[in-house]
């Protein structure tokens, strides 16, 4: 539905827009401050995206995030789609209400429970069966795994849902077998959701302070982590520097992954 | 195909399914539900100088079996209400309003990216997912660096005239309001957008013809017809934001204390295993209502998209 739209409600919509938008625009402008005030203009420079660059603490931090975002994104893809596949698929399987009610609590669970209790529980099973030995990556990849697999599962299902089954239905009376009819036909229609499932399991791990700090030890702070360190002690220049680039970098994903989509959209209106 | 390999496929099949089903059970049960069973466990002992630093809540020795089972931490968060009780409350108050903000805010703009042609909503939509996917540790970075008292709008407005003294908005109400509107606002408008999109113009037409004012229309035909985006919302952003960390932790000073701030200190300042997960299970008391609520809604959504191909 379109429409025209009253006055206020453009005003009210700008005014939203501007407190989502405000606070980032004025961080970036002042990350090429020369200055240290990040009030106060005192002519342009790069100089805190130069120390940035050499920062060591950041950029180790930095690269444990990706691969820990990694790792936790793929399976959580992979438990995400096995999830969705069970719901949408299996009709009334035994232990349907075990599993919906498992894989959506983490989704509305309070962080710092989360947090919390898998501490507690990897603790306990160190002293039971001697692993996990000590917190660090591992621990973090398990913890950011459980949640991302509940948020790629509801991704997922949506679009299995949409998902015409006659297609299927067709390789599997030309004589294709489960595994074959999945990689060849299922797999590549449900692809979009599961690329945007791997993707905001990836964004929720790199993006995890709460759990990070409760589940990682010793040397295996991630970028969040040190980031809010630095933060406690106060805004400066090079946070703001490190901001701009992570800001860049959605709005490079989130503008061109619109794009995509739009052509996608536009070539199969053609078709 | 040969009968014994369909027989062969058949097995495969059904115990494939079970294993699709089995190997996210467990991994849930022993990395989600068992956690949530240990904290509860935890809650029930004493703290003590030990690696953990909690006394085991049953075991063997010398003399048998022995229990270490106490309430003592329960009583605790009871007997100093104000520094325990007093946050969950100011949680509960600072998630409602903070609720009802980003719902002033979103249900504008949901409105205006619904009702705009192919190409605008694009550009809008774009500028909702923004945010969205951005670290909400940086937005609140960003926004201490406006609200501080050498932060930018001070800064404007002594240079501006209007006033000489920089106000005090960080470590406020206000500026946890801000937080949570700058981190939940996305939550709040694509709910809202979805069920706005779908709302048929004919509907409205027909209100408008009969003689209804716009604020008529709104209320009559329009806000019956977007609750159920309006509850979504509102429940992605209060279950979240009563747990909330990074923005008290940020943004709030003493007046502002909030549940997960207080479970943080009591777990990596005090120490205080036993305690802290008593707090989390408190913070789990509080959620429950709204927890099920959501899942109710969600299980008739659930329902809803099952009925068609639940007859094949």
């Amino acid at each position: 539905m379109t429409g025209r739209v009253s006055l206020p409600v453009i005003c009210l919509g700008i005014l939203g827009f501007g407190i989502l938008y405000v606070p980032m625009t004025v961080m970036i402008l002042f990350s090429f401050n020369a200055g240290k005030l990040v009030s106060v203009w005192s002519g342009f420079s790069t100089k805190w995206y130069a120390s940035l660059l050499t920062n060591e603490q950041v950029l180790n931090a930095f690269g444990l995030s990706l691969f820990i975002a990694f790792w936790a994104a793929t399976i959580a893809t992979f438990f995400g789609m096995m999830i969705a596949i069970a719901f949408v698929r299996f009709g009334n399987f035994r232990g349907r209400l075990a599993l919906s009610s498992l894989s959506s609590a983490p989704l509305v669970m309070p962080e710092v429970v989360t947090g919390l209790s898998l501490l507690l529980l990897f603790i306990g099973m160190e002293s039971v069966l001697g692993w996990p030995a000590g917190r660090g990556v591992d621990t973090i990849i398990i913890a950011h795994a459980t949640f991302g697999m509940c948020f790629a599962a509801v991704v997922i299902q949506a679009r299995l849902r949409d998902f015409d089954r006659d297609i299927e239905d067709a390789a599997f009376d030309l004589g294709g077998r489960q595994p074959f009819v999945f990689f060849s036909v299922t797999l590549p229609v449900i692809l979009p959701a599961v690329i945007a499932a791997w993707l905001l399991a990836f964004t929720l791990s790199f993006d995890d302070l709460v759990i990070a700090s409760f589940v990682s030890g010793p040397g295996s702070s991630t970028l969040p982590v040190v980031v809010f360190s630095k933060v406690r002690l106060g805004v400066t220049p090079e946070i703001n520097a490190l901001a701009s680039i992570m800001v860049g970098i959605v709005a490079a994903s989130v503008i061109g992954g619109a794009f995509l989509m739009r052509r996608r959209l536009l070539k199969s209106d053609h078709d | 195909m040969p009968r014994h390999l369909l027989m062969l496929n058949r097995i495969t099949g059904a115990n494939g399914r079970r294993l699709l089903v089995a190997v996210p059970l467990v991994w849930l049960a022993l990395f989600f539900l068992l956690p949530l069973l240990k904290t509860l466990q935890v809650s029930f002992t004493t703290a003590q100088r030990s690696v953990p630093p909690y006394a085991p809540l049953w075991g063997f020795d010398d003399t048998g079996f022995f229990t270490n089972f106490t309430l003592d931490n329960y009583q605790l968060l009871a007997t100093y209400w104000q520094d325990y009780i007093g946050p969950a409350g100011n949680s509960v108050k600072l998630a409602f309003f903070s609720t009802l903000v980003c719902l002033i805010f979103a249900y504008p703009m949901a409105w205006w990216i619904a009702r705009s042609n192919a190409a605008w909503r694009a550009v809008l939509l774009v500028l909702v997912m923004l945010p969205f996917w951005t670290s909400s540790l940086l937005r609140i970075y960003a926004l201490i660096g406006l609200l501080n008292p050498n932060g930018f709008i001070n800064a404007m407005l002594i240079w501006l005239g209007i006033i000489d003294t920089p106000m005090r908005m960080m470590q406020t109400d206000f500026s946890i309001y801000m937080g949570m509107v700058l981190t939940y606002l996305p939550l709040m408008i694509l709910p809202l957008y979805a069920v706005m999109v779908r709302l048929d113009d004919d509907v409205i037409e027909a209100a408008t013809d009969l003689g209804a004012s716009s604020v008529g229309v709104w209320w009559t035909v329009i806000l019956p017809l977007t609750l159920p985006g309006v509850i979504a919302g509102s429940l992605l952003v209060f279950i979240p934001a009563v747990g909330e960390f990074v923005i008290p932790a940020l943004l709030g000073g003493p007046d502002q204390l909030m549940m997960g701030k207080v479970l943080w200190t009591e777990f990596f300042r005090n120490r205080d295993w036993p305690v802290a997960a008593a707090i989390a299970m408190l913070l789990l008391a509080i959620l429950t209502v709204p927890i099920i609520y959501a899942r109710y809604q969600d299980g008739r959504d659930d329902r809803d998209a099952d009925t068609p191909t639940g007859a094949s």
